[in-house]
């Protein structure tokens, strides 16, 4: 049973990935709907950063002294000046460990 | 003009940096599915058969908490219903290619490898083979995944809980979409995205990450009507 619930899941997730690229012919989209998928980037990964960053692992709000919200603050800063996506990540790290382990402690 | 390896090598390259989140993540998702009690080949046949992290997870821990077959294959296809929007977008660099052709770099579509391929191959329209550049992205993250999550299987979780990695999974996204900070029509699809999950997080099947894109494209439709 669990292995025919991963087979599904698998053909329902390839078909999310395949359906737009191989069956959809892209004359169908017209210019309004090919304007908006230049903004799926921005529609798509607040969705994940920002429970990622404002929930916890109980799906409760953090509080807004959390260092996840800090961290973020330094990575966005950092993000948007060096254009780098490792600078990001690292920066928004470092300064995450930086508070839970020398500050918090 | 590039050859196909070059494109291909530069998307390799685009996506290495994300190996920083796209690792840790796949070790935690290979070892909660140990921790959760399941065989290890079936845990790794959800990284060959899936291949969607988070759907992964919640895949597992909803099957382990006693749900139903149907209410985990529901709530692996909402999340993963978002690559119908990367589709959509990518299918612009893949429209010449053949059916056959199509059909396997479909596979290969992640949230980080569309992100570089697009953020690309929007600057390089007169690429030709720019599907090369979607694979390397794809089958680098894919061969990652995989290893990572074998990882997992085979020695648990390593990596001790403190650091608190799972972080590491919104920082990847971030550094994605930190340049369109400069554009303000974006930073307000961006507000608005965020904010509908924050509202929506807690609607059926994790929801709130289809619906709340579907609300912010919604807004940008409105926005670029506006603006005429």
């Amino acid at each position: 049973m669990t292995w025919l619930s991963i087979i599904i899941s698998g053909i329902v997730t390839y078909f999310s990935r395949m359906a737009m690229v191989a069956l959809i012919d892209r004359e169908m989209l017209g210019t309004k709907v090919k304007e908006v998928l230049n903004y799926v980037p921005a529609a798509v990964f607040p969705a994940i950063i920002f429970p990622g960053v404002f929930f916890n692992d109980f799906g409760l709000f953090v509080e807004i002294t959390d260092p996840k919200i800090y961290g973020s603050i330094v990575a966005l800063v950092v993000g948007f000046y060096s254009r780098s996506v490792i600078a990001t990540i690292v920066s928004g790290l470092l300064s995450y460990w930086f508070i839970i382990f020398l500050l918090l402690k | 003009m590039l050859s196909k390896s070059k494109i291909f090598f530069k998307g390799i390259v685009a996506v290495l940096p994300h190996m920083l989140s796209v690792i840790p993540f796949g070790i935690i998702t290979g070892a909660i599915g140990i921790e959760l009690g399941f065989n290890p080949i079936l845990v790794y046949a959800t990284s060959l058969i899936i291949f969607g992290g988070a759907s992964q997870i919640i895949f597992m821990q909803l099957l382990s908490g006693g749900a139903s077959s149907l209410v985990a294959i529901t709530s692996v296809g909402v999340i993963n219903s978002r690559h119908l929007l990367y589709g959509a977008v990518l299918s612009e660099y893949l429209e010449k290619l053949s059916f056959i052709k199509k059909l396997i770099i479909s596979y290969f579509i992640v949230d980080q490898g569309f992100a570089e391929s697009n953020k690309y191959l929007r600057q390089n329209k007169n690429l030709s083979n720019p599907h090369y550049y979607v694979l390397g992205t794809g089958v680098t993250l894919w061969f990652c995944w995989q290893l990572s999550t074998i990882s997992g299987i085979i020695l648990g979780s390593f990596i001790p809980e403190e650091l608190g990695l799972k972080f590491a999974i919104p920082l990847t996204f971030l550094a994605i979409i930190v340049n369109d900070l400069r554009k303000l029509d974006h930073v307000f699809v961006m507000l608005v995205s965020g904010f509908a999950s924050l509202i929506l997080f807690n609607a059926p099947f994790k929801s709130y990450i289809i619906l709340s894109p579907i609300v912010a494209l919604i807004a940008a439709f409105i926005m670029l009507r506006l603006k005429k």
